[in-house]
């Protein structure tokens, strides 16, 4: 049975491989192949699960050894996967969410040329995801990671002959690549502590060594976290990313890929438990993001930036969860698969709204498509109902948890963490309800484009539609199976560990002020978009505002410091290389042949003048010769 | 008579050879003060295997002959063939050898 | 006697030149295939080489030793260890690709022969010759590889700029954006550039060369390295200091180090594409091979001594030359920087004087070539089709020729040491390996994997990417015979990339013997993490 992991990665890498190397001749089947794949990747994780659900909670970690991978003198990484609850969760969210948008998008990219390629890379994203929660060394996790992140550059590019998406792929992969060499450095921290970087000996051997190294470690996995996960101050490239495909934003850039960094916390958690101030650090990233994301998702008109704001904000509260240590890995983690059916449904559903409306994205020049969209709608709304944490829905449990977690870590710091993950929740309520009403309520506000063309609003296909619908079921129950009877606390418990923390106020008295503020950031939003006209034009707005609708100036941060500096290093560097470096070197050589032109002077033909020198050099000789007779 | 006024002589005579080549125009008349200035050497060789008693300043003699020889039949051609070339036996017309 | 297999990797190439050289002015595609046969039949025997070799076995295998100038103790003296036998299978593995991907650059249309008149094109050889001087640099290349003699190595190290002078100042790219008069001028240039800054190191290194023999009366390496060992044959302190300095000049120059890199940037953009491979990714390599076998074989105290400086020149190196990439508008000149910086990593990986550092140096050295000349190859198939080299002339190809793009992307990712592709392997090994020893250096060097990101996908956007400019609308995507050239180095990197084991296991020996010339032994970690 164990030996079935490996398949996982290689049915969707097959599928990668066929895909892209397959030309034209695919192009017909290229998409059913793809789904095909992904799809049997998701079967054989379920063959798995049951068979791990059919073992006793101790023996549920499953490995597999394929080859040795860099065999070097000291140093050994292996090509080795380990399937335990924690990966199980991810290999089922993984495949099983990739599966519904390998659907979604055969209706989604009918009317692309380059279909079968897209679904290749799909494909490839799969497969670099699994490797990256199946790994059973930092070195192979890696590997993923960084696979991971080529797949989000090929599909955020993926329709390169615009600039801005080419643009936006290579910022997300740069930014990556910082977080990426946060990583690596933390590998080879690894290396010069343990010896080696596996998994099982690293977090086993933690007690061994100093905080200070363990803390050094940590921020390094922090690092790397902030950028896949784009937690501030690495968040920029995520709204930019946004001009992919929109199945690509639901999956990788929702639901999936961008909660790596959440896996690496919690993966890592023995290294965080051992220091705590790379832990408090790593809260305060958590609760800056969490804040950070909320108000941008509330200055965006454009709908996929709104939820791509959204997106930050929630992975947020997961980051948090995980900062707290023990008390709060499991509810991390359940944030994280109830955020990946409801914000995959909500990316799925932006999509479906641009499929009917000409691809259009300014949520200001929808309105009142719930009229046309139905089942849209439906969903939608659920997945809407869900992230604002609305009673008996996932987000309600889940984020109700993480609340209480962040109180019970107790202390000022308790309350702090506390009261912020209160306030996003009152702005989450906020910025989601703007969402709804701005493109499903109110009158409709679309224009005839600049060919004249008028929107006609329609429902999507089916193979669009199941998708959704299947995620709106997850995001109404899956929080509620979860938490009845502490399901999934009791099954994530083994690997990651849990802590009740003493909480200074009850869950009770959490929960009503959760309600409450959610009751407010709703109230806000209605009174705000929902009585009043919403101008097609967006209003100029506050200072807040326009700071949020700019990314909080973060962009225009990066540019004068990193983009105007760099080119000018580049530049002067450049100039150097040309005058200095290379100028030295031509100097001497000009040198040189300077003084044999002015040699040169001296041989001027005359036969006599070099007689002259002859008998001068002759007389010079003699004289010297006597001279020397005479001392 | 006191050998050393042959070499006062010789001296005298490659001076005159030397001071020749330095300020004449003439290639033939440069061509002939080198020929003193071989001969003034000549004297003094012979003048020291006298004055040393020995015979190998006269075999030196022999040989600066054979390639003063030599020397006469390579340089006179050469000035014939510039003199027909150029039409002057000037050594400053033939001063080409330069970049 | 058993039949010389390392003097046959040498002579097979050189015989193959004197063959092609020798065909007839009109046989130009026989001349041709004729080099692409004989480069063929050496890659067969550095395969049989690779599979002779053992590596678990004597250090140098596969010996010859024949007097050659007894008066002076200069031996013909082959022998291959690890090292060696990797770097043989990369050159007698790219000269073929090489020639694949020359195939026209050296027709006479291509280099002016009709201005010449009818008579002298008829004599006119240009074709004959390029295939010719492609294969003497290889069977000099592999000779230098093999060489255990000092002095034997020097002749071919030195020997090897002939043709390669030739190679850059005769045969360039079609006219440039000044037209072909300047081009030439600059051609020559570049040609002179090489030349000069290659014989000054080599001055350098040939009275190092002399002043060991007269130290140590013997050009033999392993007379001298056995001789070192054993206490027999004791230098002092500067004398070993000023020696090594010689060698390493010249190794420096030739790998480049920086502030000796100038004349690559030239070299690589004025030659054509497979030529600048064949600088790049072949004989730079005599370099840094170089540097392991005989700086730290010859004189290990005098390294470790000169080790501080080594490392911040190789930062140097990294990190300058990519900032220099960015700043490129020059296709092939942004490589050419780009492989500066790589070459830093190399050099820091020999001077970390750790196992994991030297391994990697190794296979970076092996990856780097095969990286570099998967992208050099390609950007040289753009280049040809439209006639220049700068970026902003191109724009949206990959919407008219998808393949060529493809291709380009995955050696820039080669380039940028992408997980799976082989030149990670290597990177992430010497980095790991400077860590361990000089922590501060390595953290600084990884900055050199975000430089490498930017340059890299910096030039893929601005050449690929965006809406087709007119300029590039006519582009043809890749031919049978570029692919030919192309798909099978994509092979090797992503086989390399996955499982790098008979590479490792070939170089790791070697590695120990270096180990223990330099006397060194690899940072213990701190806590021996109980393994399962």
């Amino acid at each position: 049975m164990e030996n079935l992991i490996a398949l996982l990665v290689a049915a969707p890498l097959l599928g990668a491989a066929v895909l892209l190397c397959g030309g034209r001749a695919l192009d017909r089947v290229g998409h059913l192949l793809g789904t095909l794949l992904a799809a049997g990747s998701f079967v054989i994780a379920v063959v798995l699960f049951s068979d791990m659900l059919g073992k006793s909670p101790e023996d549920r970690t499953f490995s597999q050894h394929l080859f040795s991978w860099i065999p070097v003198e000291g140093f050994q990484a292996d090509v080795a996967f380990q399937l335990d609850q924690l990966s199980m969760t991810f290999v089922l969210l993984i495949s099983g969410v990739g599966t519904l948008i390998h659907i979604y998008s055969i209706g989604y990219m009918e009317h692309d040329e380059r279909r079968r390629r897209f679904f290749g890379y799909l494909n490839l994203f799969l497969a670099a995801m699994l490797l990256l929660v199946l790994a059973d060394n930092y070195l192979l996790l890696y590997v993923g990671w960084e696979g991971v992140g080529l797949a989000s550059y090929l599909l955020i590019g993926f329709w390169q002959h615009k600039p801005s998406a080419a643009t936006a792929a290579k910022k997300a992969f740069l930014v990556n690549r910082v977080g990426d060499m946060g990583l690596s450095i933390a590998i080879m921290l690894m290396f010069t502590t343990f010896g080696t970087f596996a998994f099982g000996p690293v977090l086993d051997s933690v007690g061994d060594t100093s905080e200070g190294k363990l803390t050094a470690i940590g921020l390094m996995l922090l690092l790397a976290a902030c950028g896949k996960s784009a937690q501030v101050p690495l968040q920029s490239w995520l709204g930019d990313a946004m001009e992919g495909p929109t199945p690509v934003s639901a999956l990788i850039h929702a639901a999936t890929m961008v909660t790596a960094g959440v896996y690496l916390i919690v993966r890592s958690g023995a290294i965080f438990n051992a220091a705590p101030d790379a832990q408090l650090v790593v809260t305060i990233v958590g609760a800056v993001t969490l804040l950070f994301g909320a108000i941008v998702g509330c200055a965006k008109d454009d709908i996929k930036k709104a939820l791509a704001g959204s997106t930050m904000s929630q992975i947020g509260y997961m980051v948090l969860a995980a900062g707290l240590g023990p008390i709060g890995y499991v509810f991390a983690i359940m944030h994280l698969v109830t955020h990946g059916f409801f914000k995959a449904g909500l990316f799925l559903g932006a999509g479906s709204v641009m499929h009917g409306m000409n691809d259009e994205v300014d949520m200001r020049k929808y309105g009142a498509l719930r009229k046309y969209m139905p089942v849209t709608f439906v969903t939608f709304g659920l997945g809407y109902l869900a992230i604002i944490g609305f009673p008996g829905l996932s987000g309600f449990f889940s984020k109700d948890k993480i609340i209480e977690a962040a109180f019970a870590k107790g202390g000022t710091e308790g309350w702090i963490l506390g009261s912020v993950a209160l306030l996003g929740a009152a702005i989450t309520a906020f910025y989601m309800t703007r969402v709804m009403i701005m493109t499903f309520f109110g009158e409709k506000r679309w224009q005839p484009d600049a060919e004249g063309h008028e929107p006609h609003p329609h429902e999507s296909p089916s193979s669009m539609t199941i998708p959704m619908i299947v995620l709106a079921v997850g995001s109404v129950f899956a929080g509620g199976f979860f938490s009845i009877g502490d399901r999934f606390l009791n099954w994530l418990e083994p690997v990651t560990g849990h802590d009740h923390g003493h909480a200074p106020i009850s869950a009770g008295v959490v929960t009503g002020a959760t309600m409450v503020c959610l009751v407010i950031g709703v109230g806000i939003a209605w009174l705000q978009y929902g009585r009043r006209e919403i101008p097609v034009v967006a209003p100029r707005g506050s200072l807040l505002t326009r700071a949020a609708r700019r990314d909080l100036l973060q962009d225009d941060f990066n540019h004068v410091v990193l983009v105007r500096g760099g080119e000018h290093l580049t530049r002067s560097l450049v100039y150097v290389d040309h005058t200095l470096v290379d100028g030295v070197v031509n100097g001497t050589a000009a040198s040189v042949g300077g003084l044999s032109g002015r040699l040169r002077k001296l041989q001027n033909g005359y036969v006599r003048s070099y007689a002259v020198s002859m008998f001068g050099g002759a007389a010079v000789i003699v004289a010297a010769t006597l001279l020397m007779r005479a001392v | 008579m006191n050998p050393v006024n042959y070499l006062y002589l010789a001296c005298l005579l490659f001076t005159i050879g030397a001071t020749g080549v330095l300020i004449r125009r003439n290639a033939i008349v440069v061509f002939m003060c080198i020929e003193l200035m071989l001969n003034a050497c000549n004297l003094a060789f012979v003048a020291f295997s006298r004055m040393h008693g020995n015979l190998d300043g006269q075999i030196f003699a022999f040989f600066t002959m054979v390639v003063a020889a030599a020397e006469v039949v390579v340089g006179l051609a050469i000035i014939v063939s510039l003199f027909r070339s150029r039409h002057s036996a000037s050594v400053d017309d033939a001063s080409l050898m330069k970049l | 006697m058993s039949f010389p297999l390392l003097t046959a990797t040498a002579v097979l190439p050189a015989v193959g030149a004197i063959a092609t050289a020798a065909v007839p002015a009109k046989q130009r595609t026989a001349a041709k295939w004729l080099a692409l046969l004989f480069s063929l039949a050496t890659l067969v025997v550095a395969a049989v080489v690779a599979v002779r070799f053992d590596p678990t076995g004597d250090r140098y295998q596969l010996t010859e030793s024949h007097a050659w100038i007894e008066d002076f103790g200069v031996r013909y003296e082959l022998g291959v260890d690890g090292i060696g036998v990797a770097l043989i299978a990369l050159t007698a593995l790219l000269i073929p690709f090489v020639i694949l991907a020359g195939w026209h650059d050296a027709d006479p249309q291509e280099t002016g022969a009709e201005s010449l008149g009818s008579f002298a094109a008829g004599r006119w050889r240009p074709t004959q010759g390029f295939f010719a001087l492609i294969l003497l640099v290889e069977a000099m290349v592999i000779i230098s590889f093999e060489a255990t003699d000092v002095f034997l190595f020097y002749i071919f190290f030195e020997a090897m700029l002939i043709p390669m002078y030739f190679l850059i100042g005769g045969f360039g790219d079609r006219a440039g954006p000044h037209g072909e008069k300047e081009a030439a001028t600059q051609r020559s240039y570049a040609a002179v550039k090489f030349l000069l800054y290659n014989l000054v190191g080599g001055l350098i290194m040939l009275a190092a060369v002399i002043g060991l023999y007269v130290v140590a009366g013997s050009f033999s390496l392993s007379e001298i390295a056995e001789a070192r060992a054993s206490g027999s044959l004791d230098m002092a302190t500067n004398t070993e200091r000023l020696l090594f300095l010689g060698f390493f000049f010249a190794f420096a120059v030739k790998a480049p180090l920086w502030p000796l890199h100038t004349w690559l940037p030239n070299a690589m953009g004025e030659a054509t594409a497979p030529v600048a491979v064949l600088i790049t990714a072949v004989v730079d390599k005599v370099g840094t091979f170089a540097m392991l076998r005989f700086c730290l074989q010859l004189f290990p105290e005098a390294s470790k001594w000169a080790t501080p400086v080594i490392l911040v020149l190789a930062l140097i190196s990294i990190v300058y030359g990519a900032l220099l990439a960015v700043g490129q508008r020059d296709i092939k000149r942004l490589v050419a920087y780009a492989s500066i910086s790589h070459f830093g990593f190399i050099i820091m990986g020999i001077f970390a004087m750790t196992s994991q550092g030297q391994s990697g140096a190794t296979l970076y050295m092996v990856n780097h070539g095969i990286s570099t000349a998967a992208l050099m190859l390609v950007a040289g198939f753009l280049i040809s089709r439209r006639g220049s080299r700068l970026i902003a002339d191109y724009g949206g190809v990959q919407k008219v020729a998808p393949v060529l793009a493809g291709t380009f992307l995955i050696g820039g990712l080669a380039t940028l040491s992408l997980p799976g592709l082989a030149p990670f392997v290597s990177e992430f090994l010497v980095l790991v390996g400077t860590f361990t020893r000089y922590p501060v250096v390595g953290i600084i060097a990884t900055f050199g994997i975000v430089l490498a990101a930017l340059y890299t996908l910096v030039l893929y956007q601005r050449t690929m990417t965006g809406p087709v400019k007119p300029s590039t609308e006519g582009i043809a995507d890749l031919r049978v015979r570029e692919l030919a050239v192309v798909v099978p180095l994509i092979g090797v990197l992503i086989f390399l990339g996955v499982y790098p084991k008979p590479l490792t296991e070939l170089v790791n020996p070697a590695v120990k013997h270096t180990m223990s010339d330099v006397q060194k032994k690899d940072p213990k970690p701190e806590v021996e993490a109980a393994h399962k």
